[in-house]
């Protein structure tokens, strides 16, 4: 029974896959456009100027710290809570267990704007300002179920003896932890946090919601969506897109190889 | 001296199920003691009552005369080889066995001589830079064996320590475990749902059954004088004769038990209790031959050693034994 | 001879031995943090929400009136409002069925016919659109779709500009541009979902045991019979798994309509409006609620039809 795929079967599979991959290599050819005003195809001329124009504007390198800066705090803390939640759930039964795996992906499972809005009313009731670090506690609420989707699938893999016999052998609770847990925990929570930084550096939804209104809280992702909005050098932001999807394509593509041994992989499920 | 493990009344209940009813249980320092049992009867429970993974419902454990009861895992100095072996797969063999001395803070150098040592013990010298993941079944459990007596714990626990390895290996080690504990002089305790393993390794054992303990005894004294039916059942493939039979054949009313190689072929007028049957059935096993027959409506077998000249399947068959192998069983 | 039992040295082996007595503290300790966070900041702020869709805002002063009424709600009735909310479920519907019929050949092939590194290949294939930037994916999509772009360019090499123009000119979802009418938006929320449709999709195929499929075979059924009474049946948790996804996803987007389209309204626009620019925090969270409550309702449905199990 298997047999070879029928040709439109194959024909059908690579048009999905080419017309998931060809919009993004586009970004790369316009990058190196010469046109300035318009997205003009095929590009009149191919320069790379617009690397060093983009290299020296100003208005890019604060939004592109700032976005470094939020991906790492949420990715940390949602690194810290879930695996917090993962080890717990691996363990004992107790009660609201399945109410709190509901609660964890949540924040993913309700479209951004709801997390958005909500946070936005939530966040002067806890008199809170506006500002990055209101942007990482969205980020972070969100990043937990990442990182926690990880964990919690190598704790699974992982033989509970293992723990028993750390301790059998007179370590206590945080040896175990350092020398048997962390170790065999260490790729999975890596891939966790990798992703979870990919997600952080470009999410743009929930940031439109908790972010200031200053230019001290513009991530890198606003940035481009006022550029997308009210366009000014467009081959510029060519160059920003290209950047972004760089940052986001090596973690990704790290994480799949330290998980890829294992039953699980890491991203998929987003 | 006190022994070196005591159970006084201890129950460990998971709900409504009594896991462990109420155990009574003495292991003498310096004994090769089996629990032996269907899964389920209890055994490991009570093992893990012993490292500390369980704590008791009811009643006391004590370790050496120490009340236990607030001493956790790492604290008793009480060794496991798990069934599944457990080693740590991120690290190499030798950091595997040296593992309990680091955590006890011996030096790097001190603890690795010591774990070579140790892996010379258990014949896998030169392992010790490989992967559990690169190693046998065979040489994987022997590591988990080092592992556990590098730190010379007082007791060893070892749970179905010879399931996953197959029968050839497992005589072997059966051997190897019996000599390794003569040496070293630390009390095992091991679990087994294997009554071969348990009556040809322990110098005493007890049989478990629904989380109470059926009988405790030297083994010849569980194979030949079983306390109950399930024991008698259990441990060999007794026969198990009701009252009525038991009657017949010169005892009290009660049910008896005996041992298919306690009967033999009746020389012509024997004097002494007899069965009288037909033959059932005939099984060749080279030592000799099992043969069933029926008596009574009981089904009996017979171990018939090698040359008995055995009457074909159908034909009549009276078979005699000496008074004394017939066990009467007071417990119901 | 070494002691049957150790005495505790350090802080470490003392904690240790109190976790072990008492399981529950441990567990409190380990959940304490993360319960805090979600079930505090985020559940807090999500009820918040809801309590301000119950408010509602006064007409002269502008001003937020806390006091519980529906009168906000009543509000989302009125055509314009209404309107919003059903293009919008409209929008979500037509992308879920087009990801459904793109997704499939893609799961299919990958899920029955890649082996080794092409199945690797597929998987990156879908993986790495499905994590790499959203926005960078919208502002491709703009590139694409521009009247000036690779579609028209395309349609002018291949002398098929008339359908383009065809298919533009189409009363209520056509426009001057691709970028302007309602083709694009929908296929960019296509685009941009389909690996939410095709990984679910994929595991669940993964799952039908192909000796099923010899049997159906073997029992004289034809491909295409065995395809309609065994594979797809049994593929179908997994879909609606995944059109879980493209649904609520494109039921909550505000960035894709407001980029490419012809800026008319969608649920998402409508809540970061009324919150923003408007200011009207009620009638915001009361169009926040209708997609929680459409998705209470699609995840109902779908527990029922199995889908939890291809999650």
């Amino acid at each position: 029974m298997r047999s070879e795929a029928s040709w439109p079967l194959r024909i059908a599979a690579l048009a999905g896959l080419l017309f998931l991959h060809l919009p993004i290599l586009l970004i790369f050819l316009y990058a190196f456009t010469t046109d300035e005003r318009t997205f003009t195809f095929p590009p009149p001329g191919l320069t790379t100027q617009w690397f060093a124009v983009a290299w020296n504007r100003a208005d890019i390198w604060p939004p592109l710290m700032l976005s470094l800066q939020v991906a790492l705090f949420s990715t940390l803390l949602a690194l810290v809570l879930g695996t917090l939640v993962a080890a717990a759930m691996s363990g004992a039964r107790f009660f609201g267990r399945d109410q709190l795996s509901l609660l964890i992906v949540l924040p993913i499972a309700l479209p951004g704007v709801i997390t958005g809005i909500a946070l936005r009313s939530a966040i002067p009731m806890l008199h809170l300002n506006f500002g990055w670090q209101t942007i990482v506690l969205g980020h972070a609420t969100f990043c937990i179920v990442i990182v926690y989707n990880n964990a919690v699938a190598r704790f699974r893999r992982l033989s509970g003896g293992i723990l028993e016999a750390s301790a059998d052998l007179g370590a206590n609770a945080f040896q175990t932890f350092r020398y048997i847990l962390l170790p065999n925990l260490g790729t999975a929570l890596l891939a966790g946090g990798m992703l979870a930084f990919a997600l952080s550096f470009d999410e743009v939804i929930v940031t439109t919601f908790t972010a200031g209104t200053g230019a001290a809280s513009k991530t890198l992702p606003i940035w481009m969506l006022d550029e997308l909005i009210r366009p000014r050098q467009r081959p510029v932001t060519n160059v920003v897109a290209m950047v972004v999807f760089a940052t986001t394509f090596l973690p990704i593509l790290l994480a799949y190889y330290l998980t890829r041994e294992g039953s699980e992989t890491a991203g998929s499920g987003k | 001296m006190s022994p070196a493990v005591e159970f006084r009344a201890v129950s460990r209940h998971f709900g409504p199920v009594k896991a462990v009813d109420a155990v009574d249980l003495t292991i003498a320092e310096g004994a090769f003691f089996a629990m032996l049992g269907p899964s389920g009867s209890g055994k490991t429970t009570c093992l893990r009552l012993i490292s500390g993974f369980e704590q008791p419902s009811y009643g006391q454990i004590r370790i050496f005369g120490e009340d236990v009861s607030a001493v956790p895992p790492h604290l008793r100095n009480v060794n496991t080889v798990f069934q599944d072996y457990a080693l740590f797969p991120h690290m190499n063999v030798r950091d595997n066995v040296a593992y309990g001395l680091m955590v006890k803070g011996m030096g790097r150098a001190a603890r690795h001589a010591k774990a070579e040592a140790m892996l010379d013990l258990v014949k896998l010298d030169g392992y010790g830079g490989r992967k559990p993941a690169q190693l046998s079944g065979g040489q994987r459990q022997r590591v988990a064996l080092a592992r556990a007596l590098v730190g010379e714990p007082r007791v060893l626990l070892l749970d179905e320590p010879l399931g996953a390895l197959d029968l050839k290996l497992r005589e072997a080690m059966q051997d190897e475990l019996k000599s390794l504990q003569r040496r070293l002089g630390i009390t095992f305790v091991f679990v087994t749902h294997d009554q071969g393993e348990a009556l040809s390794m322990a110098d005493s054992l007890a049989v478990f059954h629904n989380g109470k303990i059926a009988q405790i005894g030297t083994p010849s004294q569980i194979y030949t004088q079983p306390a109950t039916r399930f024991v008698a059942d259990f441990v060999g493939s007794s026969n198990l004769l009701p009252p009525a039979l038991t009657a017949s054949l010169g005892g009290p009313p009660k049910w008896s038990s005996l041992r298919p190689e306690a009967l033999h072929l009746a020389q012509s007028a024997a004097p002494g209790p007899a069965l009288t049957g037909t033959v059932q059935g005939q099984r060749y096993l080279g030592l000799g031959t099992r043969v069933t027959l029926a008596v009574q409506g009981t089904e009996i077998a017979a171990f018939l050693p090698a040359g008995t000249q055995v009457p074909p399947e159908g034909a009549p068959i009276t078979l005699t034994f000496a008074p004394a192998a017939l066990h009467v069983i007071d417990a119901e | 001879m070494s002691p049957a039992v150790f005495p505790s040295r350090s802080v470490a082996s003392r904690l240790t031995t109190l976790f072990w007595r008492h399981p529950r503290l441990l567990l409190g300790l380990l959940l304490a943090p993360p319960l805090l966070w979600l079930g505090l900041v985020y559940l807090g702020a999500l009820a918040a929400l809801l309590l301000q869709s119950f408010y509602s805002i006064d007409d002269f002063s502008g001003l937020i009136v806390p006091e519980l009424t529906l009168k906000t709600y009543a509000q989302l009735f009125r055509p314009s409002n209404f309107d919003v909310i059903t293009r919008t479920l409209l929008m979500a519907l037509s992308v879920t069925v087009a990801s459904g019929v793109i997704a499939f050949p893609v799961a299919y092939y990958a899920a029955r016919f890649a082996r080794g590194r092409w199945k690797a290949a597929f998987y990156l294939g879908v993986m790495l659109p499905l994590w790499s930037s959203y926005l960078v994916k919208v502002y491709a999509w703009k590139l694409i779709l521009a009247k000036e772009g690779i579609v028209t360019w395309a349609a002018t090499a291949t002398h098929t500009d008339w359908l383009l123009d065809a298919a533009l000119s189409l009363p209520g979802i056509g426009g001057s541009s691709l970028s302007t009418s309602y083709i694009g938006t929908f296929l960019v929320f296509c685009y941009v979902w389909l690996p939410y449709m095709i990984l679910p999709m994929q595991a669940a195929l993964e799952r039908v045991p192909t000796s099923m499929l010899e049997a159906s075979a073997d029992l004289g059924a034809t491909a295409g019979q065995t395809f309609r009474t065994v594979t797809l049946p049994l593929a179908l948790p997994g879909i609606i798994a995944g059109s879980i996804f493209t649904f609520s996803l494109t039921l909550g987007d505000y960035i894709i309509p407001q980029i490419i389209g012809n800026s008319a309204s969608f649920i998402g626009m409508a809540v970061y409006q009324l919150q923003g620019t408007a200011g009207n925090v009620p009638l915001a969270a009361a169009f926040a609620v209708v997609p929680i409550l459409i998705m209470l309702v699609y995840l109902t449905l779908a527990r029922r039809a199995g889908a939890f199990d291809a999650l």
